[in-house]
């Protein structure tokens, strides 16, 4: 995989290909220039992330964590095979792929300890007076202990989902979690829920909850746990608690003023990991464009086919002579018609919403970082605040000493976080572009017989004819 | 066995005849008794070689915003001796010339058409600019086609001012001028719009001309679709490269998946500037379709000309008719018609039967004449629809040829783009797979 002896941004001197070819014809430029900043509409997660709570919430997490890994009877229970056993056994009802189920075996990062399978299904449409809204229908199948029972079913909202994800911010404010589905698509929506756009919302939406089971730290929140497993009104009643809504937006604005200041001070390997996902976010955001790009280019192309077998047969009506090289290739072009069908198919499947997910992880990254950094800031104006011996110097230490902690836990855990984020992203893309290239081998395969078997044929024919012509 | 027409003003004999053969042998369409053999056993009549380089060639160049195209041919004497001969240059209003004279000398031939003269089914990319190289050399190829369509013709490689256009270099306009072809130009024949009621047309080519419409629309659809097609396909290829741009840069701070990243967007590139050759040989297939597109006109045209022949025949036989009896009615007495003589007989008094005479020997003569006319159009008729279906049959098989060959062609050109799909895709697989 990777060669030795290469640092970070040091090889991008090394690297450097020839950027912008100006060889290039309109149509591609057209996707070059300029930075597209991220497409979504989704909530950035930046946005009114509260202060986090106890100090000490994160670290009892981790110690959770650890426990678990050590208790031998939780693991007994699964086997590897059960495991996928179980997965299958839940999955008839989702319209699964072979590809996307081998993505969903792909992230779990131990296969042998996943006793959390969730699916999300069945969209149904609910109108009251004051609006419409979707509910999606949540599985939960599981082992584990802390569950009260081992099968789960609730009907949640994208609301809900959002509180969720708040939730989890809230409480792991430098942890990286998944992203949602944004709120809405602005360009090219007519109607907000028509099929595609549900079904794709759909299958992010149970994307993000898996993400959040196979997470280390994650998957044991209560909050998750609450949505997974509460009725609705029991939702309701526990969403109330917590910080209100006003607390919440005054610690905003602190938040954003000490977060500039944070960004300042930044250690080393948080400002090459910032460097990174600055540059990763304006990649992926690319790869997006031009995926999807890709996709309507080759839905016009399966248009225009579309029409161009039935044009042969049109021609073979006068042509008495001609009739079998005509038909025959026009039943080529629409088998190639289809391949191309199935390909784009692929696409939408394996890579689309890959790529479109990273895309939403870059912005929610950027948000990490910035929590990160408020956390170092408020750290940072204790510590100048008692240089400056503003204020009661002994209450000032113990508070640094607080806050130094809070800090080296914050910075921990996005650090772990971020190896195995990047882990994942590497796999997810690799298995994403793979699939690709197989899509496309695979088309390429069965336009080469396709054609291959009509050239036979004519030729075949001809020496047929040949010899009859022969005296 | 096809002959050239049997009215001595129509043919020009050239004195030394110089048939024009190939001497690769692939065209060993000499004309006269050696046809039948050759069509045996050469691959085929007419083969026409699609790319310069052998024969006929001819090479480009641009002088003065015209084109000019340069001619090698070479000569194949009787005695078998093949001599190469001067090149000249000809302008494409000259190959214009040319095809219009063989059109009035040889109206009962499906006379080889030019490539067009103007850029049309043009996808996007594809230029629409007369000037622009691409098309000037696929205008090149056309042209040379052309000529040997011609030089394969079993009568028309006879012509002499085609020898002449191959061999003449200077004056050789006023030499086809000088045959005075414009005049014989039945100007009727530029009407597009006329309709000639002919009474009872030949049923064989009232099916040809449906035919021949039928051929150019449905080949103007094809071309039509094929074109978005291709310019559909085109973007397809193309996007795919800016993923080789991107994966580079992002390699920059990849350690893991750099190299991979790197290499595949190599691929990526190599993938994407495929679509321009894929694209360059499928033109050469729409421009063989195109030929027969432009072939249909040259077939409507022969039905033209068979209809205006019908025509003047039957304007020849009602005249003569009418005549007769004019001549009858005289003779007679008896006014069956209506005619100003005789109106004016009625107003003015009866005229001598001297002057009777004199109009009856006046009538006689023309009738006598009319006679004759009408004997040597219904002869010249009978030729025509005799040597035009002989070319047609020749024609068609020509075509039923040259249009499986070029299918068989767009599948090979599939084919090859198919693997080198393949090809480009399995190295990105892999190179993604070392991610």
């Amino acid at each position: 995989m990777g060669t030795l002896g290469r640092a970070g941004l040091a090889a991008a001197a090394g690297r450097a290909r020839t950027l912008g070819m100006e060889g290039e014809r309109p149509a591609s430029q057209a996707l070059s220039s300029g930075l597209p900043a991220g497409g979504a509409d989704g909530d950035s997660p930046g946005d009114g992330a509260p202060l986090p709570g106890s100090s000490g919430s994160s670290t009892l997490l981790q110690a959770e964590v650890l426990d678990l890994d050590e208790d031998e009877d939780d693991l007994e229970v699964f086997s590897k095979d059960a495991s996928l056993m179980d997965m299958n056994s839940f999955s008839p009802m989702m319209p699964t792929s072979p590809l996307s189920m081998i993505n969903q075996v792909k992230f779990e990062d131990e296969p042998d300890l996943k006793d959390l399978f969730i699916t999300v299904d069945e969209p149904e449409s609910h109108v009251t007076t004051v609006e419409t809204f979707i509910t999606y229908r949540i599985v939960t199948k599981t082992s584990r202990g802390e569950f009260d029972s081992s099968e789960f079913e609730v009907r949640r909202r994208y609301q809900d989902f959002l509180w969720l994800k708040g939730k989890l911010e809230e409480a792991h404010p430098t942890l990286i979690i998944p992203p949602l589905p944004e709120k809405f698509i602005v360009k090219g929506m007519v109607e907000r829920f028509n099929d595609d756009f549900i079904e794709t919302r759909r299958k992010a939406l149970q994307k993000f909850l898996n993400r959040i089971a196979d997470h280390p730290t994650l998957t044991f929140n209560e909050d998750f746990k609450v949505f997974l497993t509460a009725q609705t009104w029991e939702l309701s009643s526990h969403k109330k608690q917590g910080p209100g809504l006003l607390s919440r937006m005054g610690q905003t604005v602190r938040a954003v003023a000490l977060s500039m200041r944070g960004v300042k001070s930044r250690p080393e390997e948080f400002m090459e990991m910032n460097n990174f996902i600055e540059m990763f976010s304006q990649k992926i955001n690319l790869i997006d464009k031009i995926s999807q790009r890709i996709y309507k280019e080759e839905r016009e192309y399966f248009d225009e086919m579309k029409e161009y077998g039935p044009v042969h047969i049109l021609w073979s009506a006068t042509e008495e002579d001609l009739v079998d090289t005509l038909k025959g290739v026009a039943s080529c072009i629409d088998r190639c018609c289809k391949a191309t069908e199935k390909r784009m198919s692929g696409l939408s499947e394996a890579l689309l919403p890959v790529v479109h997910e990273y895309v939403l992880y870059s912005e929610m990254l950027m948000g990490v970082m910035k929590r990160r950094d408020q956390i170092q800031a408020e750290l940072d104006s204790k510590v100048e605040a008692l240089t400056s011996k503003k204020a009661d110097t002994d209450l000032l230490t113990e508070e640094i000493g607080k806050l130094e902690d809070k800090v080296e836990c914050a910075n921990n855990a996005l650090k772990a976080d971020w190896e195995r984020w990047k882990q994942n992203m590497e796999n997810d893309i690799k298995s994403a572009f793979t699939d690709m290239a197989e899509e496309n081998i695979h088309y390429y395969e069965q336009c080469l017989a396709t054609w291959e078997s009509f050239l036979t044929s004519q030729t075949d024919l001809h020496l047929e004819e040949a010899s009859e012509d022969k005296p | 066995m096809e002959q050239a027409p049997p009215d001595p003003e129509r043919q020009l004999q050239p004195a030394p005849l110089e048939p024009l053969g190939h001497p690769d042998g692939g065209l060993e369409t000499v004309v006269g008794e050696e046809v039948e053999g050759a069509r045996d056993e050469s691959p085929g009549d007419g083969t026409v070689r699609r790319r310069g380089g052998r024969g006929p060639g001819a090479c480009v160049g641009a002088y003065n915003r015209n084109l000019m195209l340069f001619l090698f041919r070479s000569v194949e004497h009787i005695d078998g001796q093949s001599v190469l001969t001067d090149s000249l240059w000809r302008r494409y209003s000259e190959f214009e010339l040319l095809r219009n004279y063989l059109l009035v000398y040889y109206p009962h031939i499906v006379v080889p058409p030019l490539p067009e003269k103007r850029a049309e089914f043009v996808w996007h990319k594809l230029s629409a600019d007369n000037m622009d190289p691409d098309f000037v050399e696929r205008r090149r190829i056309g042209l040379e086609n052309f000529l040997l369509r011609v030089a394969s013709h079993p009568i028309l490689c006879r012509d002499k001012i085609f020898y002449l256009f191959l061999t003449q270099e200077g004056n050789w306009k006023e030499t086809v001028n000088e045959t005075g072809f414009q005049l014989k130009a039945d100007s009727r024949l530029k009407a597009l719009n006329a309709t000639f009621r002919v009474k009872n047309p030949d049923k064989r080519f009232t099916e040809l001309k449906h035919y021949s419409d039928e051929l150019q629309s449905v080949i103007s659809h094809l071309l039509r679709v094929r074109a978005r097609v291709a310019d559909r396909l085109y973007g397809v290829y193309k996007v795919h490269g800016n993923y080789g741009r991107v994966f580079s840069e992002w390699s920059a701070i990849e350690k893991e998946m750099g190299d991979g990243l790197q290499s595949a967007g190599h691929h990526m590139d190599v993938y994407a500037s495929s679509i321009d050759d894929i694209l360059e040989d499928e033109e050469h297939y729409a421009d063989q379709l195109k030929e027969y597109l432009f072939y249909a006109e040259a077939l409507r045209a022969v039905c033209r000309k068979h209809e205006l022949m019908q025509y003047d025949l039957e304007m020849a036989a009602q005249d003569l008719a009418s005549r007769k009896q004019q001549c009858e009615e005289l003779a007679t007495g008896t006014v069956r018609t209506f005619s100003l003589k005789g109106m004016t007989t009625k107003l003015f008094g009866q005229e001598t039967p001297e002057q009777r005479e004199a109009r009856i020997k006046v009538l006689e003569e023309q009738i006598n004449e009319g006679e004759q006319q009408l004997k040597s159009k219904n002869l010249e008729g009978r030729e025509f629809v005799k040597n035009a279906w002989a070319d047609i049959e020749r024609f068609k098989e020509q075509k039923n040829r040259d249009l499986k060959e070029a299918l068989i062609s767009y599948a090979v050109m599939q084919i090859s783009m198919c693997k080198k799909g393949i090809q480009v895709w399995t190295n990105a697989k892999e190179c993604f797979s070392k991610m």
